[in-house]
């Protein structure tokens, strides 16, 4: 059974150390021509090429032996699994693993009473030396350590979490649609509170979302605390605001994630807002808050927890509640419905589904993708009511989806580089930081894009020369075995190029002159491995 | 509050772009080499707040709409550093002071795009592909100027610090980027070792596409960069490497810069400038932010020495924030911010905008500093002057742009 990610809490010192002492080898080392020659031919479309892209493109990559499984089941069987994956079990490790991470599974109100402020202060003895005291320089050190071991012990669940399900889980497509939503509904780790809430945000308002209706997604993390805190919207308060205490925090408008809302998560910069419906819809957000942290005891925060699982709160005495007209409709005042209301006009939207549809259709087909496409996924989202699941399904029937022009076309994000890398190895990973660690410096630390806009899936943004050299130095050291606190499990040759039934000239004449035991490497590193 | 020099000098209205004459060929034609001119491009990504960098402390509006977050006037307790008799420099920003002093830093404020747009995304978009509002611009203006210089071939005429390539810089010419410093300086790659290497290149080196292009730039500037960084570190093996990734921007950059004379562009972003919460005054998140900057500034010119002559660094961001402070001691989106431009050609000193005070009637949209000058015309300047771009070469860059200010005088002469 394959093992769970120890979840390592230490920072490392690793770095992809240069490999040195390869010798060249005598011919003989390497794989016979007829080896070669039976998987690196140019495919015609056949089944198995099929086979090929639909695990390209809705898994993270084939593991040695996938391409066969989807021919056995055929194409169509296995795209009908991946869009319902209830009958696909997870293995028993990786459910248990999951279950017993903090960050996924607390609330987010636990989430700050075990690792915010109040465990924080207990740590520092800080209760004990009485109110007001000042804490001595021990306690601040103590306080500084639990600070420091908190924040690394919630990062390395969420993403031990993230790599064990997309290195290891059979829902492969789920997989997908968490990092594209999450993505979509990017929070970042280095915001603030929102170190403890990114597990709990993609676990209670992305996850079980990802197949479903759009407006049920918008709703979820419009409600969770990791939003609220990451744009802002927890201070956001009717201009002028009376109630406003002397720190001054409430005392107005706060637009930011009334714009990030449009711009973003709905409708598209060029939706058809203006200035005005942010500010509108800004107005209409007024008191959508975090449930109160400091006032009272610890008691009560779990109360609150229980009937706020997300987290939220609406506070009507800082709600704006003036008429409201956004995108030319009449928001009459009624407190937190208008919220609501709100909601569904954007969800509703054209201009939403035909955003929607673009980015599903960059993601899963083409960076440029054809406005028939986008046409025909608009259509759907409109007429099933924003149902992704449908959505979904008419993209990968479309004929668009399997016109080879598309096919390998799209290069990899360094978060898909490194998990097709794995897979296509098999690997064991003992130690997730080296992962965090690889993504970060290609320059998509996972959980931590600092700006609402997520990471975007296209060959510009990702394809640059010292990167590529970067992602070389990966597949050397997962090729060669020298990357410690991981293990691959490549057998042989074949089983790689089994897996890449499409190798130009220039590789597969590369890997005949090249001794066996650098192959890993070599195709690991490839031009060919970094497209999908 | 009076109207700037700035605008007597913009008075001469619609001038088809400030541009350069006949000796511009004649420099453009040689090869880049000792004596070549540079440009730096700094961008502060997330909108920074131009109102707090550099402080219209003679205005009563700027204090009465921003109670929380203002910096104070000169001589006050955390007050601005005097410019003139208008503005005043955020109190972080101090180690620019002395290139202020010696003439060599200026502004322009009330600068920035002329398109409408508040989304970050879009508005950095536009700054970087160098056409506001049009959004199908496939290159970034720094590529294209590329195009226009005289080519060395040098791996390292263009260099990117970080690990994705800008839009800024996207487009058929070369671009070398680097990781931020890092402890050990630049790191071992596997195509270090000469018998992968070997392979690799003979996967990569002759695909002639985006990715066997991105390969061959990458070694050959890994190459570059490792041997001058390295040579720099053994020679300044005294100090520590910095560990503020910020100050390290200046220190690698401007090592590059002095050291090899085939560097002509640099770019580097900084982000974390979008202060809608708690952005403080003279001290609290923003100041912290400008310190790191003006550190790191301060820095990328004392390692430039005497290149700074040959070199402009010009800070742009893609748009300021509103003139009165929100809700939530912040500030949000806007329209008008300041550009700062540094250099030994700079005619330092002053502080340029067409500036018509926070007063109500004068604000965009009745919330933002207005756009009086545009981005590209202090660029266009910067690029036919400094150099050297001609103005079929300035049409290329920034396309159907004629410049309506005579700005020649950003620069001495």
């Amino acid at each position: 059974m394959r093992k769970a990610l120890a979840c390592c809490c230490v920072a490392l010192s690793f770095f992809f150390a240069p490999v040195t002492g390869f010798e060249m080898s005598p011919a003989s080392d390497s794989v016979s021509s007829a080896a070669l020659a039976a998987n690196l031919t140019q495919e015609p479309d056949n089944e198995r090429a099929r086979a090929f892209h639909v695990l390209q493109r809705l898994t993270f990559g084939p593991a040695p032996g996938d391409i066969k499984k989807v021919q056995d089941i055929g194409v169509e069987q296995f795209i009908q699994q991946q869009l319902n994956p209830s009958n696909l079990q997870l293995e028993q490790g990786l459910q248990q693993s999951l279950s017993e991470k903090d960050a996924l599974n607390l609330t987010p109100l636990e989430l700050f009473i075990k690792y915010g402020r109040p465990a924080v202060k207990l740590a520092g003895g800080a209760q004990a030396a009485g109110r007001g005291a000042k804490p001595s320089v021990e306690q601040k050190k103590a306080i500084q350590k639990q600070v420091k071991e908190n924040y690394q012990k919630l990062y390395m669940e969420s993403a031990s979490a993230r790599f064990e399900r997309a290195l290891y889980s059979p829902r492969q497509l789920q997989e997908l649609m968490a990092d594209f939503w999450f993505n979509h509904f990017n929070i970042s780790f280095d915001k603030g509170l929102d170190h403890l809430w990114v597990g709990s945000f993609e676990e209670q308002a992305i996850r079980p979302h990802v197949f479903g209706r759009f407006r049920d997604l918008l709703g979820a993390t419009a409600h969770h605390a990791g939003m609220l805190f990451y744009l802002d919207n927890w201070q956001n308060s009717v201009a002028g605001n009376q109630a406003a205490k002397s720190k001054g925090r409430f005392k107005g408008l706060n637009e930011n994630y009334a714009r990030e809302l449009m711009e973003l998560h709905t409708l598209g910069v060029d939706g058809g807002y203006k200035q005005k419906d942010v500010v509108e819809l800004a107005r209409v957000l007024t008191g959508l808050g975090i449930v109160n942290r400091s006032a009272g005891t610890l008691r009560n925060l779990q109360q609150n927890s229980e009937r706020s699982p997300m987290g939220y709160v609406f506070d009507s005495k800082r709600h704006d509640f003036g008429p409201k007209v956004l995108l030319g409709h009449q928001i009459r005042a009624s407190g937190e419905a208008e919220i609501e209301e709100a909601l569904d006009l954007l969800a509703k939207h054209p201009s939403t589904a035909k955003h929607i549809s673009f980015k599903l259709a960059q993601y899963f087909v083409s960076d440029n993708p054809p406005p028939a496409l986008i046409d025909k996924l608009s259509k759907v989202y409109l007429a099933s009511d924003g149902n992704i699941r449908e959505i979904l399904n008419t993209l990968f029937h479309s004929s668009e989806f399997f016109d080879p022009q598309y096919r390998n076309a799209k290069f990899k994000s360094p978060y898909r580089y490194m998990l097709s890398a794995l897979r296509a190895s098999d690997a064991d990973v003992e130690r997730p930081a080296l992962l965090t660690r690889f993504l970060k410096q290609q320059g998509q630390p996972l959980f931590q894009c600092l700006t609402p806009d997520g990471y975007k899936c296209t060959q510009s943004a990702w394809l640059n020369s010292d990167a590529l050299l970067n992602r070389i130095s990966f597949a050397s050291g997962l090729g060669t075995g020298r990357m410690p606190g991981v293990t691959a499990h490549i057998t042989s040759t074949a089983d790689l190029t089994d897996m890449m039934p499409i190798l130009s000239a220039s590789t597969q004449n590369t890997l005949r002159d090249a001794p066996a035991r650098l192959h890993p490497v070599l195709l690991l590193g490839s031009p060919e491995f970094m497209m999908y | 509050m009076n109207r700037r020099e700035f605008l007597k000098n913009a008075s001469l209205a619609c001038i088809a772009s400030a541009l350069s004459g006949v000796n511009s060929w004649a420099l453009a034609s040689a090869a880049a080499g000792p004596g070549t001119k540079k440009l730096i491009i700094v961008f502060l990504r997330g909108a920074v707040d131009g109102l707090s960098v550099v402080v219209p402390y003679s205005d009563s509006h700027y204090y009465s709409v921003r109670s929380g977050i203002a910096i104070p006037r000169p001589g006050d307790e955390g007050g601005v550093l005097k410019l003139d008799s208008d503005f005043g420099l955020h109190p972080s920003l101090a180690p620019l002071l002395p290139l202020w002093q010696q003439g060599n830093l200026a502004f322009v404020h009330a600068s920035g795009s002329p398109d409408p747009s508040r989304s970050h995304f879009d508005a950095q978009d536009f700054m970087e592909s160098g056409t506001p509002g049009v959004k199908m611009t496939g290159t970034g203006w720094m590529n294209r100027l590329l195009v226009q210089l005289p080519n060395n071939h040098s791996p390292v005429r263009a260099i990117n610090v970080g690990q994705i390539l800008p839009r800024i810089y996207q487009g058929p010419s070369q671009v070398a980027s680097f990781a931020p410093a890092q402890q050990n300086g630049i790191k071992q790659k596997a195509i270090d070792n000469p018998v992968l290497s070997q392979y690799f290149e003979s996967m990569y080196g002759s695909r002639g596409d985006a990715l066997g292009k991105a390969f061959n730039e990458g070694v050959s500037a890994h190459r570059t960069i490792k041997k001058e960084l390295q040579e720099e570190m053994v020679a300044a093996n005294r100090g520590a490497p910095d560990a503020n990734a910020y100050r390290g921007f200046g220190t690698q950059m401007g090592t590059l810069f002095a050291k090899d004379p085939t560097v002509q562009l640099g770019f580097i972003a900084v982000g974390g400038w979008d202060t809608h919460v708690n952005q403080g005054n003279s001290k609290g998140q923003l100041a912290n932010k400008l310190g790191i900057l003006g550190r790191g500034l301060a820095e990328l010119v004392n390692k430039l020495g005497p290149e700074l002559e040959n070199t402009i660094i010009c800070v742009v961001s893609e748009f300021g924030r509103t003139v009165k402070e929100n809700g939530n001691g912040g500030t949000d989106h806007g329209h008008g911010n300041v550009m700062m431009l540094l250099g030994g050609g700079i005619a330092g000193g002053k502080v340029h905008a067409k500036w018509n005070g926070l007063g109500n009637g004068q604000l965009y949209e009745g919330r933002d500093l207005p756009v009086t000058t545009d981005f590209r015309s202090v660029l266009a300047t910067v690029l036919g002057e400094h150099m050297s771009i001609s103005k079929a070469g300035l049409q290329n860059i920034f396309p159907d742009f004629v410049s309506r200010d005579n700005l020649q005088y950003l620069l001495k002469g």
